[in-house]
């Protein structure tokens, strides 16, 4: 399995492609929303919603073989392929390794200016979050 | 008369950029319009000349700056022709308008069960200020409903209204779907029990012509920034006697006749009403978005405006997967909608890398939204200087998101 690092340089050279065009930016990322598993029903509510952000996102996590396994949705496209890209960085990897992750992917794309400044905040939190549960897996592996 | 967009756009310096590479359409004017070369002129003349406090000013300056300021109170008066200059305050936007009334008139003349009516389709700021109210005084808030066009049922409005019925506050025009409410029988029904009423002009001010002694409204609330004038300025219009009827809003200066410390006598209207040093540039450049509105005329901005909603209409309505939020029959140039399967938040975002501004969300009218079983709307509005290929762009841009999820 490719190292965090290697993920987020693919990531980078896949938006270079693109340029500087806005739009055909945002499209590609409410694509890449296509590529989140399904998401279970029933996990659907309101205790694993994130705080923060403007739309909704659920996000649940799950311990494998001592690694994390994150399942996310969202009522929006864009802000859907945002958390794909975080979970493709992130998924299936041990705690200590999420939480010491620099993901520097999202200033190099200019992020930032791409999806505005409310979007932002709301993807904060999301890494954040996803930085909890990884707090709160590796807690318990230690115990 | 038709006018010259073209001409009119020159005016504008703000309209000639351009956004992530596309020229810039900009049409979120319900939330603020943006300004002409005068205001802004207006704005720079006042610091760089006239700066100073007005009123007992015994100086050129003081003088000057005073005269100035009162001759946009003049120049409101006439937009709304009112019957005197002194009916007219400046407050700091339509939301302190609406509250100045309630915390005034509210306090004094609504008590225990007495009732308000306000309608389905009111912004928050003329939501909450009589939530606030009733809470205090245990008044309690009727609610017009309205149907799938986005019209109040007025047969409904009409049973709501009884001798406790103490004010009627109502959207002139809907900020979210762009109605306009048949205010003349609103207020002449709630009249008819005794009510006041209050309308919220926000929406309305730069598309209709406005008499409010015709229409007989008991107070009328705008904000500057919505007719081509500066942020932080609003107004609130009442009729004399009910002005007169009212405590205070805020205490300080400029608000008093004689101050002892055992004894207050408050000045006459409005300046009982405008405590402090007001807002004196935003309120002198406002005149020079009012002459600029004046000069183009309220008639023929709206047939241009109409023009361009109809225009809208006839572009949007075979896209697939468009749904049209509020089609009420008569309305200003507000075009509320949503794509079948996308939030409103994402075909904001990709209209914005089209260069084109739009609103997006629930537009402070949650209980609206509530009402059409939705989270929000994407919102185009449209001024005076919009053009019909800003539409066409509009149209393609809206036709190619929504083929996103409606193939």
């Amino acid at each position: 399995m490719s190292s965090i690092k290697d993920i987020q340089e693919e990531i980078v050279s896949e938006f270079e492609i693109l340029g500087d065009d806005k739009e055909s930016t945002i499209f590609y990322i409410m694509e890449l929303g296509g590529s989140l598993e399904e998401f279970p029903e029933n996990e659907r509510k309101e205790e694993n919603i994130i705080k923060g952000c403007q739309s909704k996102v659920w996000l649940i996590a799950d311990e494998v073989n001592g690694k994390i396994h994150y399942q996310a949705d969202s009522n929006t496209d864009i802000t859907k392929g945002l958390i794909s890209l975080l979970i493709r960085v992130l998924n299936n990897r041990r705690p200590e390794e999420i939480l010491s992750a620099d993901l520097n992917f999202i200033d190099r794309i200019g992020m930032g200016s791409i999806i505005g400044s409310q979007r932002s905040n709301g993807l904060s939190a999301m890494i954040k979050q996803m930085k909890l549960y990884a707090y709160a897996f590796q807690t318990k592996q230690n115990a | 008369m038709s006018l010259n967009i073209d001409q009119i756009r020159g005016l504008f310096p703000v309209l000639h950029q351009e956004v992530h590479g596309k020229p810039l359409i900009y049409f979120d004017n319900a939330a603020t319009t943006q300004k002409p070369q005068a205001v802004l002129d207006a704005l720079t003349n006042y610091y760089g000349n006239d700066n100073s406090n007005i009123h007992r000013g015994a100086h050129a300056l003081a003088d000057r700056a005073t005269r100035y300021y009162e001759n946009t109170r003049d120049s409101v008066r006439e937009f709304i022709h009112a019957r005197e200059s002194a009916e007219i305050i400046f407050t700091k936007g339509t939301t302190e308008s609406i509250n100045l009334v309630a915390q005034t008139f509210g306090r004094k003349f609504i008590g225990k069960n007495d009732q308000i009516i306000i309608s389905t389709m009111e912004h928050h700021s003329n939501i909450v200020p009589w939530q606030m109210l009733c809470e205090e005084k245990g008044a309690i808030l009727k609610i017009i409903p309205i149907n799938e066009a986005g019209e109040i049922l007025f047969e409904e409005f009409e049973k709501l209204l009884s001798p406790k019925t103490k004010l009627v506050s109502i959207v002139h025009a809907s900020n979210a779907l762009g109605t306009i409410n048949p205010v003349k029988k609103v207020i002449d029904a709630a009249h008819a029990v005794g009510a006041k009423v209050l309308l919220d002009g926000a929406q309305s001010t730069s598309h209709l012509e406005i008499n409010v002694q015709e229409l007989d409204c008991d107070f009328m609330a705008f904000s500057a920034h919505k007719l081509y004038g500066p942020t932080g300025l609003g107004v609130l219009y009442g009729k004399r006697e009910v002005l007169e009827s009212m405590p205070p809003f805020l205490g300080g200066g400029e608000m008093i006749k004689e101050v002892t410390f055992e004894k207050t006598t408050y000045n006459d209207i409005p300046f009982k009403f405008e405590a402090g040093t007001p807002n004196i540039a935003d309120v002198i450049a406002f005149k020079s978005a009012l002459d600029f509105i004046k000069e183009l005329g309220k008639p023929a901005i709206k047939a241009h405006e109409d023009s361009l909603l109809a225009y809208a209409n006839e572009r949007m309505k075979d896209i697939k997967g468009f749904i049209p939020v509020g089609t009420a029959s008569d309305k200003v140039s507000v075009l509320s909608f949503n794509i079948n399967g996308m939030h409103p938040f994402d075909v904001g975002q990709m209209l914005d890398a089209k260069g084109i501004a739009v609103r997006t969300g629930h537009h402070c009218t949650q209980p609206l939204m509530k009402r059409f079983g939705i989270e929000g709307t994407v919102r185009a509005s449209f001024a005076v200087y919009n053009t019909k290929s800003e539409l066409d762009k509009l149209a393609e841009g809206v036709a190619q998101i929504a083929r996103f999820k409606n193939k």
